[in-house]
């Protein structure tokens, strides 16, 4: 017990005294949740639209008048030609094109169809088809609006189904709240597999361990000395990202903290194995940093972050069986938003608990092979 | 009968195909200072690293201090003080806090066992809040020894301490030494200089793996049989060549402005003759005289005729 709070003490003082590390656990987070929660959003916000109005009727002009005030558009240009359109789509200038042909109006007086063609940019497709979605509901709330005007109220339309709909745990589908915990998760993951890996291979990398070796200190003590800094560290990283996100992003906090807290108390001891594990079959740091990078990533993308798991393919969701970020991912965001208790994530919370066990005695096993 | 400090029967190591440790047996009494001496490649670290617990060997029994290296690592490891060949203390925390580290780990204090480092570190003192990796070599040198002594060890084992430090820290550094055999602690020193062979009690020499000869340095001179001739030189390449032409001459090694040679068996060259014969083959400044070995030339001597 003694001799695991001598190297307890010793890591301190080396964590404060690299002057990497103090940016690396008060600025990064910062950096991170600042920039990332606004960058990182898939809200649709200024989409430069190309008009060519053949029609020049007091109709079409209403038609774009519409998208113009709309707080999602803006009318970048204006012509009659749709090549000249098509070449600031290509040249990536505009998002959409709207071409209204020159018999708009005449034919919608003749109670004909009026015809309208939307271009879109589809190199980004969940970006395409958020402007086809907002597009199409704009012309179709002009088209109803036309059609009650002309009928001037003598013919009734035909009954419509009104549609009321209400977004549970995040009333006003604010992408930042449903980001925030997203990055927070990145955040303590990134320093528990990867600052504990790398901390773990300097030793070798310095040819320090060689004089750890002859000492008395035990395997498991030196583990347990280099690691514990590391979930503390990871854990404080996590408070103190819900205050910033509370401060200023008004995150909501539903659920039990201490629920979430216990969580990551596992999830990190499942993650600092991985990082052992890595620590191991790497000798330099530099390979740390590869290695943890794939798997980090690979991490990363298939856990949720940015799109629900449940519309990845079936072979995702068995591989992100054995992804402790997307078990994390998920917790954090029903806790917090949607304030749910420990029976509600206890199959996560086993599940961890297991993963945890597997990896540490792997890497545990490992290590003292190895070392 | 109390056991000896280092014993060590038949070991051998293999790294893939190479024999970095071909059964090698020795023994060292308590209170010796043991040097091993050989070349880079001669297997002296992987030795010295079997011997503090750090590699299994893959036959063989060792002992230290009684206890087997295998079944009683724990018990050697408290026994011992290792000093690698690499700096290997941590470079970003201080002079006084290594020292402290490790201390502690060895379940003592710095003020415990004071007096058996004093010598050494109070060159250290005056820079005791300077971080290790801002050193210099010697400091550094001087710091690892202390954090290898700070426990009391009955044995030390240093490996090649004395590479890239400079000549006068090189003699300082073995008087440490000598100062630390008073105190009977058991020192096993592993170095590619010859020269330092003169300050050990016992050298084995080592050579791929193997130990050629292991006596007192003065024996081994002693064992020395053959005629050494010696030739102050300007041009020692030139001189090389042209005696290596001559049949009589059997090994032929530069020493500095200096040429050492030796003939085949049952010949003998008169100095006169030979000084006189290389003059009228344009060398100057040509000084021919038989001379005693030294340890390096009995070293030359076994390294060559050992292998084949």
């Amino acid at each position: 017990m003694k001799t695991i709070r001598y190297i307890l003490q010793k890591e301190f003082i080396q964590i404060f005294r690299n002057r990497t590390m103090l940016p690396i656990i008060f600025l990064v987070p910062i950096l991170q949740l600042v920039v990332l929660v606004h960058a990182a959003t898939l809200e649709m916000k200024k989409i430069e639209m190309f008009v060519v109005d053949n029609d020049l009727s007091g109709t079409s002009r209403e038609l774009v008048n519409k998208f113009s005030a709309s707080p999602f558009y803006v009318v970048e240009q204006v012509g009659f030609s749709v090549k000249e359109a098509e070449e600031s789509l290509k040249q990536g200038s505009v998002d959409v094109i709207l071409v209204i042909p020159s018999d708009f109006e005449k034919k919608l007086h003749k109670e004909e169809n009026a015809k309208v063609q939307l271009l879109v940019d589809a190199i980004n497709g969940a970006a395409a088809g958020l402007i086809y979605a907002y597009s199409h509901s704009i012309i179709a709330d002009y088209s109803n609006q036309i059609f009650l005007e002309l009928s001037r109220g003598l013919i009734r339309g035909p009954e419509t189904i009104s549609l009321t709909t209400t977004y549970w745990y995040n009333p006003d589908l604010n992408y930042k709240i449903y980001m925030l915990p997203g990055i927070l998760v990145i955040l303590v993951t990134l320093i528990g597999m990867f600052l504990s890996a790398l901390n773990l291979v300097r030793e070798k990398e310095m040819g320090t361990i060689e004089q750890i070796n002859v000492t008395p200190i035990r395997k498991y003590q030196f583990i347990i000395g280099k690691l514990l800094p590391f979930w503390i560290i990871a854990l404080f990283e996590l408070a103190f990202g819900l205050t910033i996100g509370k401060l200023f992003f008004h995150i909501p906090i539903e659920g039990s903290l201490l629920l979430l807290f216990g969580f990551a108390s596992v999830y990190l001891i499942a993650v600092m194995s991985i990082g052992l594990f890595i620590s191991t079959i790497s000798s330099t740091q530099q390979q740390v940093m590869f290695l943890s990078f794939f798997f980090l990533l690979t991490f990363i993308m298939m856990s949720g972050i940015f799109t629900p798991v449940e519309s990845m393919p079936d072979w995702a969701n068995y591989v992100n069986i054995a992804n402790p970020l997307a078990y994390f991912m998920r917790v954090i965001r029903m806790v917090l938003l949607k304030g749910s208790g420990f029976w509600d994530i206890s199959r996560e919370f086993f599940a961890m608990t297991g993963f945890a066990t597997i990896m540490l005695t792997l890497a545990v096993w490992r290590y003292r092979k190895v070392a | 009968m109390t056991a000896p400090a280092v014993w060590v029967e038949n070991i051998s190591k293999k790294f893939d195909r190479v024999k970095a440790v071909d059964r090698v047996s020795f023994a060292v009494q308590k209170g010796e200072l043991f040097g091993i001496i050989g070349p880079d490649g001669a297997g002296k670290t992987t030795l010295i690293r079997i011997l503090t617990t750090l590699l299994l060997p893959d036959e063989g029994k060792a002992t230290v201090a009684g206890y087997d290296v295998i079944s009683s690592y724990k018990k050697v490891r408290h026994l011992i003080g290792y000093m690698p060949g690499r700096f290997s203390l941590y470079q970003d925390l201080s002079v006084e806090e290594n020292l402290e580290f490790y201390a502690t780990v060895f379940g003592t204090t710095i003020s415990e066992n004071y007096e058996l480092v004093r010598d050494i570190y109070k060159h250290l003192e005056p820079f005791k809040n300077r971080l290790a990796g801002k050193l210099s070599g010697g400091m550094k040198q001087k710091l690892a020894l202390s954090c290898a002594l700070i426990h009391k060890p009955e044995l030390l084992f240093l490996d090649e301490p004395t590479t890239g430090v400079d000549a006068i820290s090189r003699i300082e550094f073995w008087d440490m030494l000598k100062r630390l055999k008073k105190r009977g602690i058991s020192i096993i020193v592993s170095t590619p200089y010859m020269d330092e062979a003169l300050r050990c009690d016992r050298v084995a020499l080592m050579q791929e793996g193997r130990f050629l000869d292991i006596d007192e340095p003065e024996k081994i001179i002693g064992k020395y049989d053959k005629k050494l001739y010696s030739i102050h030189t300007t041009e020692p390449y030139l001189l090389m060549e042209n005696l290596r032409e001559n049949v009589d001459i059997q090994s032929v090694i530069p020493f500095g402005d200096h040429v050492h040679f030796t003939t085949r068996k049952d010949v003998e060259i008169d100095p006169g003759d030979l000084q006189e014969a290389l003059i009228a083959k344009g060398f100057k400044d040509i000084a021919v005289k038989i001379i005693k070995p030294g340890i390096e030339d009995c070293f030359m001597d076994l390294m060559n005729i050992e292998p084949q």
